[in-house]
């Protein structure tokens, strides 16, 4: 829910990094804050414990400039990755524009991720958002370490389409942010399917952590256009 | 459900309304600053003597804070508890539920008393609450906000992380 200030020409939407425990949500805005300008960005808040897990959340705001008079805000948040603190994690979602799904590529870590999607899906079903119609991508982050599952087996697991049934949408897409390759397509079975857009990252470099970031981002402004 | 759905946005109009009412509570109440929160994080509006702390990261804090108290409501069987009270040595805030979107912040210190901010809250409550379910009701009324406005957005978002 990004909200407009006529008044103080303000717009300011809430992106959250959303996926299984240890995963690096919060080393993506640990880099963002980092290199971003002082200027443009607010303080880095974590709700953390003493190990430095993510207890609640954490926050970081991110000017993006000016446009058309109007200050963009982004709001960026991270949730806890364990399971139990699902309540907190509910929480964070609401009012969310977009959502990075930040997927830890270890094979040993699959089963983690396939269950943080699913809670995904159903906390924000409870709000009654369809993840399926709003800004949403996905990092497969650490694909640096050798364990790092074959891309094609995360995509399988992860990000396999859903089904499009509207016929004015059932025609191929390009993915803006992959050249030569589609978000929407007919399966030789077929089904027309969308996925959506993702990146491969190494967040504790930086390597993917902007492309992420801007893709979600520009989504979630041309959801306002 | 489309994305913006959920938007809402207010008027300069409704800005000075929103302002008349607070300063009127700052007025009679004698606290020292009033900030309104919306329930998903983001700062509304401020009033009063210019807090020295962060703005946004206290609005989100607030929004934390509130939302947590709800689920301890739920946890002993109410349905939230429309206001909280923290209190420090030397400032103390009160918070109060404007029609379930959004939080009022009162900052006080010792140059009152938490029973007349207590008092002189509950009528700015009411007023607040009529106020913003105008908002609200103007919104969902399908009146169009900005259309267009960020049509070139994309080379601005490309331009700052290029």
């Amino acid at each position: 829910m990004s909200m407009i200030n006529y008044a103080s020409r303000e717009i300011n939407c809430k992106i959250v990094y959303y996926g299984p425990g240890l995963g690096g949500k919060t080393t993506n805005l640990e880099h963002v804050y980092a290199k971003v300008k002082p200027d443009t960005r607010g303080k880095l808040i974590s709700l953390a414990t003493e190990t430095e897990r993510t207890l609640f959340f954490d926050f970081l705001p991110v000017d993006l400039g000016t446009i058309r008079g109007f200050k963009t805000r982004f709001h960026l948040y991270t949730v806890p990755g364990q399971v139990y603190y699902n309540a907190s994690r509910k929480l964070i979602l609401k009012g969310v524009d977009g959502i990075v799904f930040v997927a830890d590529s270890q094979v040993e870590r699959m089963e983690a991720n396939q269950e943080a999607m699913q809670n995904l899906y159903d906390n924000m079903a409870e709000y009654g958002y369809d993840l399926t119609k709003m800004p949403f991508v996905i990092q497969y982050n650490k694909r640096d370490l050798p364990n790092a599952s074959p891309l094609a087996d995360l995509q399988g697991a992860l990000n396999p389409g859903w089904e499009i049934t509207d016929v004015s949408r059932q025609r191929v897409t390009a993915d803006p942010f992959r050249p030569g390759e589609h978000l929407v397509e007919q399966l030789p079975t077929g089904e027309w399917i969308e996925r959506a857009p993702f990146f491969e990252a190494v967040a504790v470099t930086g390597d993917g952590v902007f492309d992420t970031l801007r893709a979600v981002s520009k989504l979630v402004l041309k959801t306002l256009a | 459900m489309s994305v913006g759905a959920g938007s809402w946005s207010f008027t300069e109009d409704d800005f000075g309304a929103i302002t008349h009412t607070l300063q009127t509570f700052l007025f009679n109440s004698n606290a020292r600053c009033a900030l309104l929160v919306d329930r998903t994080g983001q700062l509304v509006a401020t009033v009063g003597e210019q807090p020295s702390f962060d703005p946004t990261a206290f609005a989100t804090l607030t929004a934390a804070d509130f939302s947590a108290n709800d689920q301890l409501a739920k946890l002993i069987g109410e349905n939230d508890f429309n206001s909280l009270f923290h209190q420090g040595e030397k400032e103390s805030m009160y918070l109060a539920d404007i029609a379930r979107r959004v939080i009022l912040v009162a900052l006080f210190d010792n140059r009152t008393t938490l029973g007349l901010v207590r008092l002189k809250i509950k009528d700015t409550v009411h007023e607040l609450t009529r106020q913003f379910e105008q908002v609200f009701a103007r919104h969902a009324s399908g009146q169009p906000q900005a259309p267009g406005l960020l049509a070139g957005a994309e080379d601005e978002i490309d331009k700052l992380f290029g």
